[in-house]
């Protein structure tokens, strides 16, 4: 079993001017994930630490996809899939049985790879999820969607025409509508699978800049194929790959500044530099 | 091999840094031997070729510039173009210790030195000799020889300390000499930073190979506190 421990040199860190002390919103312990007979993931060992940006990088293939899908029992999907371990968030296991898989992902949110708005209007987009959970009256639905599509720096683009299709927005513009939809319900944690490999550079840098906005209020996992967008955007980095029976192991995880700069691992240091993967 | 080509620009920078090196090389020597010749033309052909030298840096950086922003480097790539900002630098500077010699030499005009050179040169031979092992552990990214080297400025120091004290029995025993001994000593002292630099590389090649950014202690205080 391998531990990933971090030292982290402070026990604040200097990616937003605040320095709060570092807490661990969720950890993960000795989690393997199993798809029938295969091994997935094997004995994966990480904290993801509150109001941080967390970035997992890898080769295709490594699991990154896999892990993220576990933080919000996305594998639960998956008929053949089961976790082993635990993964705790504010210190209680989501993985048990008795947990409310609902109330899971209203608090753990995703974005995946494509911007996949549903076939409805931009205000229903994000109204939906509140409504969901039992919003019913217009004044709150209404505030409910103003601040969120504020906070995915879309407001100033949509908020004339509300009740045109989401669909009818660009690229970018549909990516950051899914973020709102996804801050509507308010979670905690946002999974982003990619968030931005669908994007052209602009819609990329923005999506960047709104992930340092919102990270005072949210704590972030990003997937990312993108390494300079991990060194950008993240402040903690896990790297990952497969071992020899093709199962995916987290082989480093620390401070971003130390991942890009001066990794620990000879496969980190391969990768990072583009010498395989 | 994936990034073939990034690896063959990044040799190439190492040989054009080794250049730079051995044209500051032949500044260090060339600078000395015009002086204990008293040679004005040789000074003069050291500061023209001290033009060659900062152009020939200026290259370097330009060259490390268009690699930082095309090729996006990390981790051992990132330290190696960064650090290498600062070591050619440092020979560059160098270059310039030569030209002050070069420029003490013109300045002296006619006059006689104030002594034959003797532990001059052997500064001077020990710097190169220094230098030229640094550039070798820079381009191999030998630690081992990188934390030896820097050691070996103790040697120059003690050479500096034994031509201030030469120097300062001239001035006693005739302060007329003053002007001459004054020369001489800004020369020792061109010779002694150099082999403080060289140390700045030794510290940059090892950043490089393991990411541990230390300073080597510098005997540089012990001589200052000798002094007092």
């Amino acid at each position: 079993m391998t531990i990933q421990t971090l030292e982290i040199e402070s026990q604040t860190h200097s990616a937003g001017s605040d320095a709060k002390p570092l807490g661990a919103k969720m950890e993960v312990q000795n989690m393997s994930v199993f798809y029938g007979k295969f091994r997935a993931l094997t004995d994966i060992n990480m904290n993801i630490y509150a109001n941080k940006i967390t970035a997992i990088i890898g080769p295709s293939g490594c699991g990154k996809s896999t892990l993220l899908r576990s933080f919000n029992r996305m594998n639960d999907l998956t008929p053949s899939a089961r976790v082993e371990g635990s993964i705790l968030l504010d210190g209680r296991d989501i993985t048990a049985n008795r947990e409310d898989v609902v109330d899971v992902r209203r608090r753990i949110g995703m974005v995946f790879q494509r911007p996949n708005p549903f076939p409805k209007n931009i205000y229903e987009n994000v109204a939906y999820g509140p409504r969901l959970y039992g919003i019913r009256r217009k004044n709150d639905l209404d505030l409910i969607v103003e601040k969120s599509l504020k906070q995915a720096a879309l407001w100033e683009e949509v908020k004339d025409k509300l009740h045109q299709s989401g669909l009818s927005l660009s690229g970018g513009q549909q990516q950051r509508l899914c973020i709102a939809r996804a801050l509507a319900v308010e979670p905690e944690v946002i999974l982003m699978d990619e968030p931005a490999s669908a994007l052209d550079p602009i819609s990329t840098l923005r999506i960047e800049e709104l992930m340092h906005d919102i990270v005072k209020e949210y704590t972030i996992l990003i997937v990312t194929h993108n390494m300079q967008q991990a060194a950008r955007v993240s402040d903690f980095t896990a790297m990952m790959m497969i071992d020899e029976h093709r199962s995916g192991r987290m082989i480093e995880f620390g401070e971003t500044k130390s991942i890009f700069t001066n990794p620990k691992d000879k496969r980190t240091e391969d990768y990072v530099t583009g010498r395989f993967g | 091999m994936l990034r073939k080509t990034f690896e063959t620009e990044l040799q190439q920078l190492k040989d054009e840094v080794l250049v730079l090196g051995s044209m500051a090389e032949q500044a260090i020597l060339n600078s000395v031997e015009a002086l204990k010749k008293r040679d004005l033309k040789a000074s003069e052909k050291i500061l023209e070729d001290d033009r060659a030298i900062n152009k020939k840096r200026f290259d370097i950086e330009n060259q490390l510039m268009i690699l930082i922003a095309t090729q996006q480097p990390m981790a051992h790539d990132l330290r190696l173009l960064a650090s290498t900002m600062e070591i050619i630098s440092e020979l560059e500077r160098m270059g310039d210790y030569a030209k002050g010699i070069a420029n003490i030499n013109i300045r002296m005009g006619d006059q006689p030195l104030l002594k034959p050179l003797i532990d001059i040169p052997r500064m001077a031979q020990k710097d190169v000799d220094m230098l030229h092992r640094a550039l070798t552990a820079f381009v191999n990214e030998d630690v081992e020889a990188a934390r030896v080297i820097p050691a070996e400025d103790d040697e120059v120091d003690a050479l500096y300390n034994q031509v201030y004290r030469e120097l300062m029995m001239f001035v006693i025993q005739d302060p007329k000499s003053i002007e001459r001994a004054n020369w001489l000593l800004w020369v020792a002292h061109n010779l002694e930073r150099v082999a403080d630099r060289v140390t700045n590389i030794c510290e940059r090649t090892i950043f490089i190979a393991t990411g541990e950014m230390a300073e080597i202690k510098s005997t540089d205080d012990d001589f200052w506190k000798n002094q007092s």
